[in-house]
């Protein structure tokens, strides 16, 4: 079955019969669920041994303490978004509570207790702005109920600041004096919450400095690896280097001989399809500490029987996936008739995009650590994404109940959507209980080069139609790309609705006939999703097609873009998919597709960069615009040649509207990685296997960009807007890549079909 | 396996490894200062830099049996209490996404301005060239090395 991928997100209530009975949690009290995922209502108090310090917590998010420490639980990942502070800030805004002195503590994955974990598909701000509104207002109606009690005064006349409540005579309790009296009362119901009013907000809508940046600059931010237990061993893998190939033997003398290598230990691998959750088959050399077991597996002696996909080539599969898109395929949107517009064209443009591979390439490794303690109990350190579904895969690989599965959650070295997958955690807990003691699986560079879940090439295909008087009247667009789901079941040929969703049968503009179709190929290697996943290649081929449409017209490509929208309107595509519109999760009622926001940012970005205006010789700008995860997105690059002849990228502006701007430094952060991550995809980084194997081994193979290459000035323009707030940490790199290309153009009068492009 | 006495962060600790285990691993694993770290293993991305007598090394590379008497510091032995000025711009700047190539950032930035206190930004950018940001914190490396120039 298909783990629920962030896009095939699903919003019904859980089942509520479900019995959670933990032994080690038998304070806690269930008493509602809200849809959404978030837990309220949960209500425990802890005494001391003698009763020194009691604290208080009104729900699964804030404890209080009566010696007046604020304790924040994130409950979703940290890999460089800054979440981990952002969402506790916003408790602490609603709450009152003084944020320099608010301590915060990473929740375990606890589908039950938290709600929704799975930090991806950039949710995390969409999801739970209103549940940590909530959770924040909860708790201070609660304490200006008990302050206003305690005074014997009216609780209107109450208010909070800096974690004190204050009454209009200039009293003031701190939060920590009111807990004895708050454990005694009932907790209101969400619906009797009064939120403050927006403008009242300290923290929401201002830069804030995340919470882990000294320890970050210190050497005390603790990740995956950076975690130690007493008696820890630590295990390197040899994997296959074949997806699907299995063991058939192995020597592990040369292995055993090196000082400090105390076992060797083989996984079984799922074979193939490999799945999303399953590790590689593999032999682990169990040792004394992180040399010696690199050592020896470097040592190991392995036959492998390389399987079904050893011939594989992903060039020659690309020239195959490109040659398939020239035939009907499977019909996936449709708008009018492309054909009868084809008939009738005044002038016909079609155009082919391809792109590679690529890796996540997190600066940290993938590293877990499990301490399998006997008796089918089970506790996880691991930088992972999904805590939730580590769990959930570590139970099943060791058949152990999921309540005896803890999992604890680290700083991630980035995420980009590698560090969702569980395979790296289920390793560990399978050598844990092998060697009987805590283990640490460590993978080096060259293993995550070599057996990430990659995102997938690609091949596009646009024909477009301009009516006689030079207007776009038709658009087909062939997409072929080996499927995620492809991953899990080998009989998923043709990207999921899910899939086409991001960037491609959204397509958002007013053209009468539109025809969208995918086409059949095979994942002969793990198949991922990473930072925005096939938005990537969609924006793409979409936007570069674009803006060599708005030349045959002979248009200015902003004009064109904004012209093409039409009127503002909400898009919901009624009859023209075929299939399922995902809607990045959500319903198209509560966020539709607005061409006018769409519009918005377009129309920002070029009086920003003074689109209009003419650039120097030897200097040139691109345009792109894209909505993804529900934000809108404008970006103009640009480009010259530096006097050694290399491109230079002096200057890139962003326009976004994301709703309210929660935590805006972190939304400008977001768009600057974003531009730089983007330039990698763009410029320097490209997998490709042949004979089934992974050809590049470390950063001087699948290269990232650096300071020199870098983009010198990033702007980023944050629409002010009160619609509700969605991510930011995906929407930046799809719109980056075209505007990129585009500007490559005006540069070098040659258009780029494919990516990487070297300059 | 050897004994090695080596100078730590003003520290003299004595480990017993074999002669070939790159310092990285011997920080890490032997004397728990996690704060360098591993990233490639080729010295091609800089996470695990460390001073050796004050000039920037990529300590995976950097077989422990090759350390003398060089006196060897680590993002943890930067300053006492965070506060070195690189520190100090780095927290102005608010310079971390994801956090894990800044101690290898700032390590190499601390050396650099040793040698250089008042580089322009092709200087900088040279000498930040051996460091992989995969967030891409580029700009803000940047400005806050350019602050802890002038502080």
């Amino acid at each position: 079955m298909l783990p629920k991928l962030p896009f095939f997100k699903t919003k019904e209530p859980k089942n509520q019969s479900k019995v959670f009975i933990p032994s080690r949690r038998e304070f806690l009290k269930i008493s509602s669920l809200v849809t959404g995922g978030f837990v309220m209502g949960i209500n425990f108090q802890c005494a001391g041994p003698k009763g020194e310090v009691i604290t208080f917590a009104p729900n699964v998010y804030i404890n209080i303490s009566s010696d007046n420490v604020i304790t924040l639980i994130a409950h979703r990942s940290e890999m460089g978004t800054g979440i981990r502070t952002t969402l506790p800030m916003i408790v602490a805004d609603e709450m009152g509570a003084e944020w320099s002195k608010v301590k915060i503590a990473q929740a375990e994955g606890d589908e039950e207790k938290y709600g929704d974990q799975n930090t991806d598909g950039s949710y995390s701000i969409r999801m739970f702005y209103e549940p940590m509104r909530l959770a924040g207002g909860t708790a201070r109606q609660m304490l200006q109920a008990a302050a206003a009690a305690k005074w014997g005064v009216d609780v209107s006349e109450c208010s909070t600041e800096n974690s004190q409540v204050l009454h209009s005579s200039g009293k003031k309790i701190k939060f920590g004096d009111l807990v004895a009296d708050m454990g005694k009362m009932e907790i209101p119901k969400p619906e009797s919450i009064t939120l403050k009013e927006f403008s009242s907000y300290k923290l929401i809508g201002k830069d804030v400095m995340i919470y882990d940046a000294k320890d970050m600059s210190t050497g005390k931010a603790i990740y995956g690896a950076d975690v130690d237990l007493p008696n820890m061993q630590i295990a390197v893998i040899r994997r296959s280097p074949v997806v699907g190939a299995k063991v058939i033997s192995f020597n592990d003398e040369k292995a055993m001989a090196i000082p400090g290598v105390n076992r060797v230990v083989k996984i079984e691998g799922a074979g193939n399809p490999p799945g999303l959750d399953k590790p590689l088959e593999g032999v682990a050399v169990i040792a004394d500490n992180t040399w010696a077991a690199m050592k020896g597996r470097d040592a190991l002696e392995i036959e492998w029987d390389l399987g079904e996909n050893q011939t594989y080539s992903s060039s020659k599969q690309l020239e195959e996936m490109l040659k398939s898109t020239t035939g009907d395929g499977k019909l996936r949107r449709e708008r009018g008739d492309f054909k009868a517009a084809q008939r009738n064209a005044g002038k016909r443009i079609e155009r082919t995009y391809l792109a590679p591979f690529y890796a996540h390439a997190t600066i940290e490794p993938p590293a877990a650590i499990a301490h399998y303690q006997g008796d089918g109990i089970c506790e996880i350190w691991a930088p992972t994404q999904h805590p939730q579904w580590a769990r959930q895969a570590v139970a099943d690989a060791l058949n152990i109940d999921l309540y005896n599965v803890t999992v604890n959650v680290t700083l991630l070295g980035g995420g980009f959507g590698r560090k969702s997958k569980p395979d790296f955690v289920v390793e560990a807990a399978l050598l844990s209980k092998a060697a009987k003691s805590p283990v640490r699986v460590q993978w080096t560079r060259e293993d995550d080069l070599h057996h990430d879940f990659l995102h997938a090439q690609s091949a596009q295909r646009i024909k477009a139609t301009l009516d006689k008087n030079g207007n776009l009247s038709g658009w087909n667009h062939h997409t072929v790309f080996p499927a995620i789901g492809a991953t899990a079941s080998a009989t998923e040929l043709h990207p999921s609705d899910g899939e086409l969703g991001l960037g491609c049968i959204d397509f958002p503009f007013d053209v009468p006939n539109i025809r969208i179709e995918s086409h059949e190929s095979k994942a002969h290697t793990r198949i991922g999703w990473l930072r925005s996943v096939s938005n990537i290649h969609h924006s793409f081929a979409t936007n570069c097609m674009l803006d060599e449409l708005a030349e045959a017209k002979g248009e200015d490509p902003v004009d064109f873009l904004s012209g093409l929208l039409g009127e503002d309107k909400n898009l919901n595509f009624e009859g023209e998919i075929k299939g399922q519109f995902g809607n990045y999760g959500e319903s198209i009622e509560k966020f539709p597709l607005n061409t006018g926001r769409l519009k918005r940012v377009i129309e920002i970005v070029a009086k920003e960069a003074n689109w209009k205006n003419a650039v120097a010789e030897g200097k040139a700008m691109g345009f792109a615009a894209h909505k993804s995860f529900l934000t809108y997105v404008a970006c103009i690059v640009r480009v010259e040649k530096g006097a050694d002849g290399k491109l230079l990228i002096p200057e890139v502006f962003y326009a976004v509207d994301c709703g309210i701007g929660v935590n805006t430094d972190r939304i400008r952060s977001q768009f600057e990685g974003g531009a730089q991550f983007a330039t990698s995809l763009a410029m320097t980084s490209a997998i490709t296997l042949e004979n089934g194997k992974v050809q590049q081994n470390n950063f001087d193979g699948y290269e990232i960009i650096r300071m020199p290459q870098s983009p010198k000035k990033i702007h980023v323009h944050i629409v002010e807007s009160m619609e509700k707030p969605t991510g930011v940490g995906e929407p930046p790199v799809p719109p980056y890549i075209a505007a990129l290309c585009n500007a490559m153009y005006k540069l070098t009068g040659e258009r780029i079909y494919q990516l990487p492009f070297k300059a | 396996m050897a004994k090695f006495n080596l100078n730590i962060n003003g520290k003299s600790k004595e480990v017993e490894v074999d002669a070939a285990t790159p310092l990285l691993w011997v920080l890490r694993d032997h004397l728990n200062l996690t704060g360098t770290k591993y990233g490639c293993g080729i010295a091609a991305c800089g996470a695990c830099t460390v001073h050796l007598d004050g000039v920037a090394v990529r300590s995976c590379q950097m077989p422990v049996s090759n350390i003398e008497n060089q006196k060897i510091t680590t993002i943890e032995g930067l300053s006492e209490n965070g506060d070195h000025p690189v520190q100090k711009a780095w927290l102005e700047h608010d310079v971390p996404q994801c956090g894990y190539c800044q101690s290898g950032q700032i390590m190499t930035a601390v050396a650099f301005l040793k040698e250089n206190p008042n580089p322009s930004d092709p200087e900088i950018e040279n000498a930040m060239n051996g460091n992989i940001c995969r967030c891409g914190t580029y700009l803000r490396i940047k400005a806050a090395v350019k602050t802890a120039a002038n502080s």
